[in-house]
């Protein structure tokens, strides 16, 4: 296990098969803490099935490529492992887990991350030091103190479910945060709301990967790099101008400058829909 | 018969166990009733539609013996057995952290202690061991003995039951007074057989609440449980009775367990299923009068290679009963579970409000759990429903909590704890719920 705190996430010509078929064809990343780097691309180039295989998603095979946390291959880690080691995705569906009350799950989720060497069974939290972080991150976020007695994502709205991923980043405090399209669903007031807060969660601290089609959520958190997918691969990479470009724009302009990308993404695209992602 | 090698199994003995128990005529010819059914009854096989996906074959009369009163000597009767830790006595796993008004605890059937029933006894409730209590408050129990819930006739077990009988705890309130909260332990030892029979009665307006939990014997030594429950609930009163069936693994487990519930009186009924290597449980709420109410909740959990049955019976006999009953299990292993519930109207019982669900959570795919529910339903004017899940635990959950941080064995252990809390929710004893939730999570393994 990890004990000093990393400083680079780094993803290396990555490829990654879902049932057989090939959809990230050679990624290549590299964030380091306090970085924010956003990741923009139409529906279908992958930036979605990048995040789940970072977090070792049992259906996304890496078939080459390595994803580096300092110098470790996090591919040869569980999920469990890759989160304690301090890598984080905030899931644009969250899954539904009956009669898991929020707190208690959260409770669970903080002592491992906090205690990577933590065993089943051992200690967890006290629970009145948790109470009282739960309350104060769950104010800042204006999310109703009910909420917590509530079981995870059952019934929640998109926007509630998204509030909900933004507190776990809150309570976590992961060193690499990778936010997939953390703004769907939410009213414009609560985009801004949570682009502040995740400013304020990231601070200097976090390297975070973005992956959003608005440019409100980057608002408070603007990017040092902007990357494109197209057809499984990162097309180009520039600054904050270049996700402003895309945002008025579209992604005709990379369709036409890469035209084997954008043979890739039809084909994709032909094959039928994505495979369902958690 | 054709099995007669055993003791306590043939006619012989059974004569002895008859002049040993120097009971009054009409229990001896109950007794003997009973006795020559249970010869007549052919052992239970699948072709019979109760028992049709309970294995039984395996069973085996004379692999018991010693059965106290059966002519065996007497050191060998359960009350000179070398007897377990008295802390493995005393309040188990559901009496802590409760105030108990009474408690009892019996090994194979013979009761080694019995605490509380003097105070009871100066608020005019009884509270013992039913065989002496029986004897001498004759007028309280035995007109409520054998009622019509109880059927010796439903198979072999059953008459075997109401033949050869003795211990088992219990309980009458008069009516108007609460007796507060009874726990009773019974424990079986390697070999050892439990005839206990418990009658708990309670008047018109009485309150109890009833804790039983069977246990041992520890390393999958064999042991048989024969018994039988009848609960007795007065108009207006209002029991609740939970029972954790935490038998070893070696355990055969044959039990009718019955309640009648009168006018406006209600109960609920808290089942917790947890050992056994087989079990076969017929239960049953009637709602003989009307306003009744019967509140159901099944908590069972299997592993290895245990099979447990459940028969379920809401029997609506008059107008405006309500009752609900909610099962729900999660298997292990190559372990099996049968629920088969039925809600029953007759023809008188209009207004009825019947609901049952049974929802299994399958942990492994050598697991099996078949849920049969059923309606018949003659009244006209009733709202009757029913419904049976089963589902696995969802890869995607399991890697959601990983992202979280959570083992796959923490993760899955999260995921059954949800999977019960809905009927947790229903539970209303803090330390009935807690004994069942710490046991479930003890025995998850890591989900594959």
């Amino acid at each position: 296990m990890i004990d000093r705190t990393p400083e680079t996430l780094r993803i290396v010509n990555l490829h990654v098969s879902v049932a057989g078929k090939e959809i990230l064809r050679g990624v290549s990343l590299e964030i380091r803490r306090g970085e924010i780097h956003a990741l923009m691309g139409p529906n279908g180039s992958g930036k979605t099935t990048l995040g789940l295989a970072v977090m070792g998603h049992p259906g996304y095979e890496a078939t080459a490529g390595q994803v580096l946390l300092d110098d470790v291959n996090l591919l040869e880690l569980e999920p469990h492992e890759r989160a304690r080691a301090g890598v984080f995705m905030a899931f644009q569906r969250p899954v539904t887990i009956p009669g898991v009350k929020m707190a208690d799950f959260l409770r669970h989720a903080v002592s491992n991350v906090r205690n990577p060497n933590r065993k089943e069974g051992e200690e967890l939290l006290p629970m009145r030091e948790f109470r009282k972080e739960l309350t104060e991150q769950m104010k800042a976020l204006r999310i109703d103190a009910e909420f917590a007695r509530r079981y995870v994502n059952d019934g929640f709205s998109g926007g509630e479910m998204k509030r909900a991923e933004i507190l776990q980043l809150a309570m976590l405090r992961p060193r690499f945060a990778i936010l997939d399209e953390t703004d769907s669903g939410l009213d414009v007031d609560a985009v801004r709301l949570a682009s502040q807060s995740i400013a304020q969660i990231g601070g200097h601290e976090m390297g975070i990967l973005i992956i959003t089609h608005h440019e409100q959520l980057l608002e408070h958190n603007q990017p040092h790099f902007t990357h494109v997918m197209l057809g499984g691969r990162i097309v180009e990479t520039g600054g904050p101008e270049l996700a402003r470009e895309l945002h008025k724009r579209g992604y005709d302009r990379l369709r036409a400058d890469y035209p084997d990308a954008a043979a890739v993404e039809r084909e994709m695209m032909a094959v039928g829909p994505k495979p369902a992602v958690g | 018969m054709s099995v007669s090698v055993a003791d306590g199994f043939c006619a012989e003995s059974f004569e002895r166990f008859l002049l040993a128990r120097d009971e009054p005529g009409w229990q001896r010819d109950a007794r003997r009733e009973a006795w020559s059914l249970f010869e007549s009854l052919p052992m239970p096989d699948r072709s019979q539609e109760e028992w049709a996906r309970t294995e039984v074959r395996g069973f085996r009369w004379e692999q018991f013996t010693a059965l106290p009163g059966f002519g065996r000597s007497e050191n060998t009767t359960a009350a000179n057995r070398p007897q377990p830790p008295a802390d493995s006595l005393g309040r188990g796993l559901l009496g802590d952290g409760v105030e108990l008004s009474g408690r009892m605890a019996s090994l194979d059937g013979a009761t080694l202690e019995c605490v509380g029933s003097g105070a009871l006894a100066e608020r005019g409730i009884a509270f013992g061991p039913l065989d002496e209590l029986l004897n001498q408050r004759p007028g309280l129990f035995r007109p409520h003995l054998f009622g019509p819930t109880f059927d010796p006739r439903a198979d072999k077990f059953s008459a075997y039951h109401a033949a050869c009988w003795h211990g088992g705890g219990a309980l009458y309130v008069p009516p108007y007074a609460s007796a507060g909260t009874v726990h009773l332990l019974t424990r079986l030892s390697p070999g050892g057989v439990d005839l206990t029979h418990q009658l708990i009665v309670l008047g018109e307006g009485a309150e109890a609440t009833v804790l039983v939990e069977t246990a041992g014997p520890d390393d999958g030594a064999a042991a048989l449980h024969c018994g039988a429950v009848e609960m007795v609930v007065g108009r207006g009163a209002k029991l609740t009775y939970v029972n954790l069936q935490n038998w070893g693994s070696g355990v055969w487990h044959f039990a009718q367990q019955k309640a009648r519930v009168a006018r406006e009186g209600s109960i609920q009924w808290t089942v917790g299923a947890l050992g056994a290597r087989l079990a076969h449980v017929s239960q049953h709420v009637v709602l003989a009068e009307p306003d009744a109410a019967a509140q159901v909740n099944g908590v069972m959990f299997t592993e290895g290679r245990q099979q447990l049955s459940y028969l379920t019976l809401q029997h609506h006999q008059a107008p405006g009963g309500r009752s609900d009953l909610l099962y729900k299990g999660a298997l292990q292993d190559r372990s099996r579970i049968v629920w088969r519930g039925m809600i029953r109207v007759d023809l008188d019982a209009q207004k009825t409000d019947g609901y049952q669900r049974n929802d299994n959570l399958i942990l492994s795919n050598d697991a099996r759990a078949d849920s049969i529910p059923g309606l018949e339903i003659l009244a006209d004017d009733v709202k009757c429903t029913h419904g049976a899940t089963a589902g696995r635990v969802e890869d995607e959950m399991i890697f959601y909590l990983g992202t979280r941080g959570l083992t796959r064995k923490e993760a899955a252990r999260m995921v059954v704890a949800g999977f019960f809390q809905q009927v947790f929710d229903r539970i209303t004893i803090e330390s009935v719920r807690h004994a069942l939730a710490e046991a479930i999570g003890r025995r998850v393994r890591e989900y594959r």
